[in-house]
């Protein structure tokens, strides 16, 4: 929700509102009750639509942020995936661009939740499914040769790039997600949010769970 | 092949870069008030809706005019506490100073006011629950005006000797969204309490 609070300037601007606003409702009001009640139900939905829309005009905020490289002899590999971590698809790529003998790999795993328990700042048993995850990805890729190092992190996938590069200077970055139509990452522009974001090459692997070889 | 990765760049901010700690406090500030004044109004729309109380409580008036009268002093200091910000936005010390001491005496105005109604209204708190909701909820705005006012005498002496600058007016700005967030919560006591 915005904050209308910001700055001085938008709380004024919202007394300027709300004195509109209640005095239209107390004119009313006093005129007749009914008139009152509806202009409050008019005015409260003209403003919660007015506010809706004022939201979807609002340029979307994108702050590109400077990440930090590591040495030069040393290739960096930052693996952001979820419920695809332990998919084949990932695996083999992460192999692939793992070859060279300086790579250096971190897996993130973020920990979705859901609105409600992140609200209420439950995020326990989200944090050890991602967790359980991680580990299942970090052994399989052991098992393809390739050690790398695994951390939870944000809900927030694009907010866990951005925390896992403070501590890593990422090369590229790796996204696993879902295929269309089943991502939620996708649907919300995870990917293409990324590439605006971060200023690395930034690879996108689909892994079709369904299509996984049971084991 | 991969070798294990330890941490060689340290964290570049110390604190939590998912939402800013200015914009969390005012949040948080925000939500506490809402719970504040909404567990009196709760109380306000029991007493007069569920158990159907007259409002007011005949043989008593609430003084409607002087309570207009009063909410036209309020608005019109949350003008003057815009112009004193706007005024050392663009270094202009005498549109602050001016501002600052006009946005007191009015908001000094309208507590007085209320303390000169709330001894000529007839009724206390003790007389029945209409009273209780009266002044819980004038008094409630009453303290928040109060604190209001010891923000705004602190930014006056403060400007007075020469603090803030065009680019500098946090110690403005943070009362000045406090005094309007108490301006709001009037206008809406006003309606709720004295019109409706």
């Amino acid at each position: 929700m915005p904050n209308p609070l910001r700055s001085e300037g938008e709380a004024f601007r919202f007394l300027l509102g709300a004195v509109v606003y209640f005095a239209a409702i107390a004119i009313a009001g006093v005129i007749n009750e009914w008139a009152g009640l509806v202009v409050f139900v008019l005015l409260t939905i003209a403003v919660a639509v007015w506010w809706w829309q004022a939201r979807a005009r609002e340029p979307r905020h994108v702050e590109m942020v400077a990440v930090p490289h590591g040495p030069d002899d040393e290739r960096r590999i930052l693996v952001v995936a979820n419920e695809t971590v332990g998919g084949t698809q990932l695996l083999e790529r992460i192999t692939e661009l793992a070859s060279d003998a300086n790579s250096r790999v971190l897996v993130v795993s973020p920990a979705l939740n859901s609105p409600l328990r992140h609200l209420a700042s439950d995020e326990d048993a989200a944090r050890d499914a991602a967790q359980d995850r991680l580990d299942r990805s970090l052994a399989a890729l052991a098992t393809n040769g390739v050690t790398a190092r695994g951390q939870v992190g944000d809900g927030d996938p694009l907010q866990a790039i951005e925390d896992a590069l403070r501590t890593f200077g990422a090369d590229e970055i790796v996204i696993s997600t879902h295929p269309e139509g089943r991502s939620n990452w996708l649907e919300r522009g995870v990917v293409e949010n990324a590439r605006e974001r971060f200023a690395v090459p930034i690879h996108h692997v689909v892994v079709d769970l369904d299509r996984e070889p049971s084991s | 092949m991969a070798t294990v990765d330890h941490a060689a760049h340290p964290p570049v901010a110390h604190q939590s870069s998912r939402v800013d700690a200015r914009t969390l406090g005012m949040f948080l500030f925000i939500a506490s008030e809402i719970m504040l004044f909404g567990s009196f109004f709760t109380v306000y729309f029991f007493v007069r809706v569920a158990a159907g109380t007259a409002w007011p409580t005949p043989p008593y008036q609430l003084p409607v005019f002087v309570a207009g009268m009063n909410t036209i002093i309020l608005v019109t200091s949350s003008f003057t506490m815009h112009w004193a910000l706007q005024s050392i936005k663009r270094g202009n010390r005498a549109g602050l100073k001016g501002g600052l001491v006009l946005t007191f005496l009015l908001g000094l105005a309208f507590l007085l006011t209320q303390i000169l109604e709330y001894s000529r209204i007839g009724f206390t708190p003790h007389t029945n629950a209409f009273g209780s909701v009266f002044f819980g909820l004038t008094g409630l705005h009453g303290a928040h005006v109060f604190v209001g006012l010891t923000l705004l005498a602190a930014a006056t002496i403060r400007a007075f000797r020469g603090h803030y600058s065009a680019e500098s007016h946090h110690g403005v700005e943070i009362p000045g969204i406090y005094w309007h967030f108490v301006d709001v919560m009037w206008i809406v006591v006003y309606t709720t309490v004295y019109i409706l």
